[in-house]
């Protein structure tokens, strides 16, 4: 198989997958026990309010009418009205979504710096207790929950030193109005966003640090390794100059993957620090029955890690011209 | 006739020897990964612990319609632990209550011992079915290849596309929080990453002489794949269900901690949840870190099982220690 017809089938692939995912997203929120209209219409006073209110949302219509319709309005962006905000949920969403985004980019550039630099330390003092010790601690990291380790860093940085607030993306409020310079060009944001990106990346950190160090030790092992040291360069430089910098690749892929799997996982750091984003967003929607919202926040936490998987393939077969075409 | 079936218990005989002493081998290379890897052995240790606790932490009690009996009725958490005990108020640690109290007036110890039984429960119960579905996806996608290798991967790949948390929340929601609910909302996910490696693995297996033997005196696909290649590939799904009880713990945990854990039952999540929801994270630190630490152990300890597992798996691992 070509590389052309690769890619191809990789991108109809990605269109099949988006599709069956939107078409589980129907079938779940169609799931919802219960009369579908009754959480519509049941403050409508009037029999004959509540039918006109049925015919404006289209649940009169057959099923299979709906889902179409449905189909068209993700295509077109739109995800109907919130029930509770009575408003579009396109427009409500989205700067909740640009919060979630830089945050979890916060919490991953953290992550994937200090992680791919303690990786590449335990792989190059293989065997000292520095490496053993470094092993312990990503696994500790990684089995704590995010909640977990947001109480924590909340109970140390909030409760005891009193030095960081607890919780939101400001001291003002009215946060969502702003615009988006002047919500996040700030030393109070900034401020805000310290303890949940931390947390994000000592959750995020074990993945890049654990995988920086095999790839070391496979690399520290090839010839040209040898050569350098022999050639009398300083060990500095040969470990971030030659070593590092060749381990570093594979890691490529697993970045988009943890980019795409962050947007699904934001829902539990920003429950704990209050965080005006999609994933809070979505369970407070889902506890008020605000189905729309919910769906759209659903959707787009889905989408990113379906197109951020595609992207982490591509990826790959950039990055080794080696892999075959399967 | 005699004689023919003489030989064929003869020989079935033989392949059951053969077969307990390949898992024996295999048992035994693992106990000698074991013997020099410190973190396994405290991995093993710890999740021994949590087993006994497990078991003991309160009374079992089994009823099947009038009948009822107790089938365990050692009881090691001090006090009953959805009970007010302490009257009403945080209190400290103290020789009665040695872990305080929560808010309600109950004992923190007590709970932080009950709660154990139900990730024990939820985490294997979780893992297991997950990874019984993922390994047979796996190798029946591999085995029979064409459309259905098509079909499975396909469905594979969509619930690669679905976020983990989210869709658990939205799923528990739907269908109600219940122990039975949880478990199938982390099931439903859990089964990919299994699916996709053994898949992987059957397929290199495959190809090997023996399959070929085995498909050349008649051997039938079920034999084939469930006798001959299953065996092979066990290792690697013993190593895969670890890993699994520790997501199905980290993911009961988070659903608990979001307040969509199972109702009536006490879980180290809901207790965290219970900390916040009562508004005592400030001051009650004897109430929100003992379940916090309980989890991290847990799961901590089998990501260590997990990694002296992978040794076993993968033999290259052992030289770089």
């Amino acid at each position: 198989m070509g590389l052309r017809e690769y890619i191809v089938r990789r991108i109809l692939q990605l269109v099949f997958t988006l599709w069956a995912f939107v078409t589980l997203l129907f079938v779940l929120f169609r799931m919802v026990p219960g009369d579908p209209t009754t959480r519509f219409v049941m403050e409508y006073p009037t029999p004959e309010a509540r039918e006109q209110r049925i015919e404006e949302l289209g649940l009169n219509e057959p099923l299979y009418v709906q889902y179409f319709e449905y189909l068209g309005q993700l295509l077109r962006g739109e995800f109907g009205d919130s029930t509770h905000y009575r408003e579009p949920v396109s427009e409500l969403i989205f700067p909740l979504f640009l919060n979630t985004v830089v945050l979890m980019f916060t919490a991953l550039i953290i992550a994937y710096t200090f992680g791919v630099l303690f990786g590449a330390a335990m792989g190059w003092l293989r065997g000292s207790r520095f490496e053993r010790g470094g092993i312990v601690l990503t696994l500790v990291a990684r089995s704590s929950p995010e909640f977990w380790i947001g109480v924590i860093l909340v109970w140390i940085f909030v409760f005891q030193l009193g030095v960081l607030p607890r919780s939101g993306i400001g001291a003002h409020g009215g946060e969502l109005t702003m615009n988006v310079v002047d919500r996040y060009a700030n030393v109070d944001f900034l401020r805000h966003l310290i303890l949940p990106a931390l947390t994000g990346a000592i959750y995020y950190m074990a993945t890049p640090a654990l995988l920086m160090r095999n790839t070391m030790l496979e690399v520290l092992k090839a010839d040209f390794i040898e050569i350098k040291k022999a050639e009398g360069l300083p060990e500095r430089t040969v470990l971030y100059k030659h070593a590092a910098r060749n381990s570093v690749l594979p890691l490529v892929t697993v970045v988009a993957i943890a980019t795409g799997a962050a947007m699904g996982g934001s829902v539990i750091i920003e429950t704990v620090f209050n965080w005006p984003g999609i994933g809070r967003e979505m369970v407070a929607s889902v506890t008020r029955n605000d189905y729309p919202v919910a769906m759209a926040a659903f959707f787009l936490m889905g989408t990113a890690v379906i197109v951020m998987n595609f992207v982490a393939d591509l990826a790959y077969l950039y990055l080794d011209p080696r892999v075959k075409y399967e | 006739m005699s004689l023919e079936t003489a030989t064929a218990d003869d020989d079935s005989l033989d392949r059951r020897k053969l077969r307990w002493q390949r898992r024996l081998e295999a048992l035994r290379n693992w106990a000698g990964v074991l013997k020099e890897d410190r973190m396994g052995q405290t991995g093993i240790a710890i999740l021994a612990v949590f087993f006994f606790i497990g078991i003991f932490a309160r009374p079992i009690e089994i009823s099947v319609g009038p009948v009822w009996a107790t089938v365990q009725p050692f009881s090691l958490a001090p006090y009953e632990p959805g009970a007010r005990v302490a009257g009403t108020g945080l209190q400290g640690p103290s020789w009665d209550h040695p872990l305080g109290t929560t808010a309600l007036g109950r004992d923190v110890l007590s709970q932080l011992l009950a709660a154990t039984r139900v990730t024990l429960i939820v985490g294997i119960v979780a893992a297991f079915m997950a990874v019984f579905i993922g390994a047979n996806v796996g190798i029946i996608s591999a085995y029979y290849g064409g459309w259905v290798d098509d079909i499975l991967m396909r469905i594979t790949d969509v619930v690669y596309g679905v976020p983990f948390l989210p869709f658990a929340i939205a799923l528990v929601f739907i269908i109600g929080a219940s122990l039975v609910n949880v478990i199938f909302a982390i099931v439903l996910i859990l089964w990919r990453g299994t699916a996709r490696v053994v898949r992987s693995q059957v397929l290199s297996h495959k190809q090997r002489p023996y399959v070929e033997s085995a498909r050349a005196i008649g051997a039938s696909d079920f034999r084939i794949m469930y006798v001959q290649i299953m065996p092979n590939v066990l290792p690697l799904i013993s190593l895969y269900a670890a890993f699994a009880v520790a997501w199905a713990v980290i993911a009961e945990a988070s659903l608990s901690f979001l307040g969509l854990g199972p109702p009536g039952m006490i879980s180290w999540g809901e207790m965290i949840y219970d900390v916040r929801s009562a508004g005592a994270l400030r001051e009650a630190w004897w109430w929100v870190f003992p379940p916090g630490i309980a989890i991290m152990l847990f799961v901590m300890s089998v990501f260590f099982i997990g990694r002296s597992l992978e040794k076993v798996v993968n033999p290259e691992l052992r030289h770089s220690k």
